[in-house]
């Protein structure tokens, strides 16, 4: 046992030192960004002396170096900062934002991991029959088209044609949960079909090619009914490569889903990290940035700790 | 229907399989009869390709992915199961006919815990329930004198030793209590010591049950010991049949007497020059992988133009000992001596005329050859690296080279590697090393990957290039039957000591260190009551011990 702590401890580790890196490269990114926000925000009216006054005010005169100590200080206290743009406290700007993205990457998740599962085991124990290659055929497609063409296709059908949807998920204080889950259904179907494609083939591929394997000839000659064989006997020596890629597409769900929330006017983190950007509000866009990358380092890290507790040999050393 | 047929278990007619190969189907086995009464055990013998084991699988209708039953019938218990329904077989397969695999390692799941999979044959085929399942598993594993029969079953694969798992395999396929057991090769993997526990452990539960049998395997002299009755075949075809006892004693094909020789091949040994400073010389090296000491104060010595047998079961540090020679492997203390001079610990540091001097042979060909290399290159690249040779001179280096292992330039040095047999393919590997023009080459299990009458041509043929090369050997082995036939001199490990060293003819007569009686009273002999004599032995010297 304790050599799973170890290597979890490990893990984590490396995980903190990932963040830090990342940290500098995003300082570096923002700062090799061309423009700069006292002139972004004084437009026309930008005279040396504003700009400066600005600059001044705002602690941007002083060495990269000093600043990004400074910035990196303040996140550790848990401080952002403030918007440049609308002087409000970031952590009050980002926090409903996150939980927002974070509400419909789940929602997302909750319908595409189990059907990615479901579709990729039926592939593999109905291998090269017509279902497998019509799931394959429609996974590709599904992968294949881009993710606002998907939920323009959506909209059209599920809230032109028949309004059953709304086209757009506008939230207030007052949405029930319940609302939320209806509004935000056709934003969710959408990433479903952008990232259940991988899952699925992954969950496939991951069987077939265990199928080979002399355990599983062995519980074909016990007797064994081929859906027990593949579920019971391949699924769980399958289990490491199927939690790298949904970790992935989970990560995915949270980082990339700019473009779905721009189609349906959804109030998440990829429309304040792209409107700050136009800004120049760098405070902000750090901080967004600093989100994505945590996530995608938690994602990167759970799977990498459940893919350690799927293998028998490292839970029940000898 | 005579009354003879009901005691009749098992009956084959004309079974002919398919395999499929270049997108077409050739058959593999010709049309075979054979039949099988209650409680006997049929022993199945022949080389790789015989096609033994899937007339084995074909007793349960399964031919592997590839194979197809193409012909004849199979009658278990009225069904016939060349034409019997999936549902049908799946029926029979687990609860009445069972199969035990070669390697137990690769067959048990290792996601689930033993006992776990014992219980699901019963239990699905609504034979047991669970509960009663377990009860049955603790006793059996008791039967098979696993210790700790009451808790070994949860514990998962990994936890337990290879002879242990082959007689977990063993209770499993006992689970239902089947009338007939396919055993494949069931000890093949397996250390000679094990091997006679897992030998002995199947012998008594068939005789117990009265359980029908298949027992294949290439090795007849274990067959000798397990079967009634032997089927001999060869590239799909019946050779020969016959009671156990009158084809040991007067085989009546010739290719059944090979068979029988196979282990009677021995070199005459030659002596040690006087005062000779040996080419390689091991001294006192302690080595580990990581905290692990494997090797504890192993010395030993190669003389020049000789050949020294490392013998020891798996674990016992030989493969090691080659890795710290080869400077793969670093010792934590200790050196290796190269005529009388010492070498750097690590290979990076020995310049690149040493490393040519000496060379290694695997155990695996297969793995060995770069399967998109044609042998023109296999053989090509050491002759460039190591001795610059290009162009024409080493086109008629390689032919050259192939000729000596007594491949036809011609028709190999265009072939692919994987185009060629396991036998062709170890040729090739010895050529490669022959290609750097070494003084000593490391065999590391060089034949226990091919059959035996294979294994005895490339055997012969180290021995013929050592006379003509003036080779140095260092072999490596767990078959005492291949020290016999290659040695000068032997060198025992055990746990990572050397626990006994000495010219060849001194090993093999007594008195000996007991791990290396142990060894040597544990190779199966032709004799079909060797086992049961060798058990009886052991049975009295642990009772005169008061155990």
């Amino acid at each position: 046992m304790s050599a799973i702590l170890t290597m979890i401890g490990q893990r984590l580790a490396l995980g903190l030192l990932t963040l830090w890196v990342v940290t500098m490269i995003i300082f570096l990114a923002v700062e090799l960004l061309p423009g700069d926000f006292a002139q972004a925000l004084l437009g026309q009216s930008a005279t040396d002396e504003t700009v400066n006054a600005i600059r001044q005010n705002l602690g941007l005169d002083k060495p990269a170096v000093e600043r990004y100590f400074i910035w990196l200080g303040d996140v550790l206290q848990g401080d952002f900062g403030r918007s440049l743009a609308s002087e409000r406290q970031i952590s009050e700007l980002v926090g409903p934002r996150v939980y927002n993205t974070l509400f419909l990457a789940a929602y997302a998740a909750c319908i595409a991991v189990p059907i990615a599962l479901t579709l990729g085991i039926l592939a593999a124990l109905y291998r090269n029959s017509a279902y497998d290659r019509g799931v394959n055929v429609g996974a590709l497609a599904a992968i294949s088209s881009p993710e606002f063409f998907a939920a323009y296709i959506l909209v059209y059908f599920f809230a032109v044609q028949n309004a059953w949807f709304p086209s757009i998920a506008r939230l207030n204080e007052t949405t029930t949960f319940t609302d939320r889950l209806y509004m935000l259904f056709l934003p969710a179907v959408t990433l479903t079909l952008v990232t259940m494609a991988h899952m699925m083939r992954m969950t496939r591929a991951a069987i077939i090619n265990l199928m080979a394997s002399p355990y599983i000839e062995m519980a074909r000659l016990k007797g064994i009914p081929r859906g027990r064989i593949i579920v019971r006997h391949a699924l769980p020596n399958a289990l490491s490569p199927i939690i790298n890629v949904v970790a992935i597409n989970l990560a995915y769900l949270i980082v990339g889903v700019v473009v779905v929330e721009v189609v349906f006017a959804y109030p998440g983190l990829g429309q304040l990290f792209v409107d700050s950007v136009v800004k120049r509000d760098m405070p902000v866009v750090q901080a967004s940035a600093l989100v994505f990358a945590v996530t995608y380092i938690l994602m990167n890290l759970s799977a990498d700790i459940l893919s350690i507790l799927s293998n028998p040999r490292l839970l029940h050393p000898r | 229907m005579t009354m003879n047929d009901d005691d009749i278990i098992l009956r084959m007619k004309g079974l002919r399989i398919e395999g499929r190969s270049e997108e077409k189907w050739h058959e593999i086995v010709h049309g075979v009869d054979l039949t099988l009464r209650r409680g006997e055990v049929l022993g199945l013998i022949g080389e790789s390709g015989a096609g033994k084991s899937t007339i084995g699988l074909a007793a349960m209708g399964y031919a592997r992915d590839g194979c197809r039953i193409s012909g004849g019938e199979i009658w278990f218990d009225r069904v016939d199961l060349a034409k019997a329904s999936t549902a049908e077989k799946r029926r029979l397969r687990g609860s009445r006919i069972a199969y035990v695999a070669q390697s137990a390692a690769a067959a048990f799941n290792p996601a689930h815990r033993l006992i776990d999979q014992y219980c699901e044959a019963p239990v699905l085929h609504g034979v047991l329930n669970r509960r009663e399942a377990e009860t049955a598993a603790k006793d059996l594993y008791g039967r098979l004198h696993l210790p700790d029969p009451e808790t070994i079953g949860f514990r998962y694969p990994h936890q337990v030793s290879g002879g242990q798992l082959q007689r977990m395999m063993t209770a499993m396929a006992m689970s239902c209590r089947p009338d007939l057991i396919i055993f494949d090769e069931p000890t093949t993997a397996l250390d000679v010591t094990t091997q006679i526990e897992v030998m002995a452990a199947i012998k008594d539960i068939v005789e117990q049950f009265n359980t029908a049998a298949i027992y294949v395997t290439h090795d007849l002299a274990v067959v000798a010991q397990m079967a009634d009755r032997i089927m001999v075949m060869r590239y799909g075809n019946l050779v020969e049949e016959g009671e156990t006892r009158s084809m040991i004693e007067s085989p009546k094909q010739e290719y059944t007497s090979r068979l029988l020789s196979v282990r009677e091949l021995s070199k005459a040994e030659a002596k040690r020059p006087e005062g000779e400073t040996p080419i390689l010389s091991v001294k006192r090296v302690d080595a580990a992988y990581g905290k692990a000491q494997v090797l504890y104060d192993v010395s030993f010595d190669v003389p020049k133009k000789r050949t020294v047998a490392v013998v020891g079961e798996s674990g016992s540090g030989k493969s090691t000992t080659a890795r710290v020679i080869t400077g793969l492997l670093p010792p934590l203390s200790g050196h290796v001596e190269y005529n009388g001079e010492p070498l750097p610990a690590d290979f990076k540091s020995r310049p690149k005329d040493h490393l040519r001097r000496m060379q290694m042979i695997y155990q695996m060909p297969d793995t060995a050859l770069n399967p998109k290399h044609k042998i023109r290159d296999v053989i090509g690249r050491p002759l460039s690296f190591y001795l610059g040779l290009q162009g024409r001179k080493k086109e008629e280096r390689i032919r050259e080279l192939l000729s000596l292992i007594e491949l036809e330039p011609d028709d190999y040095i265009d072939r692919m590697a994987t185009e060629l047999s396991g036998g062709q393919k170890q040729r090739i590997c010895i050529a490669r090393a022959l290609a750097a023009e070494p003084e000593v080459i490391l065999c590391d299990e060089v034949t226990s990957a091919l059959d035996q009458l294979v294994g005895e041509g490339i055997l012969k043929l180290l021995i013929k290039l050592q006379d003509e090369l003036d080779l140095s050997y260092m072999f490596i082995t767990h078959d005492l039957a291949t020290v016999k036939a290659i040695a000068d001199e032997v060198v025992v490990m055990q746990k990572g000591r050397v626990v006994e060293a000495g010219p060849k003819t001194e090993m093999f007569t007594p008195p000996h260190h007991s791990y290396t009686d142990l060894l040597l009273s544990s190779v199966p002999e032709m004799d079909p009551d060797w086992l049961d004599r060798l058990l009886a032995e052991r049975g009295e010297q642990l009772r005169d011990r008061g155990i």
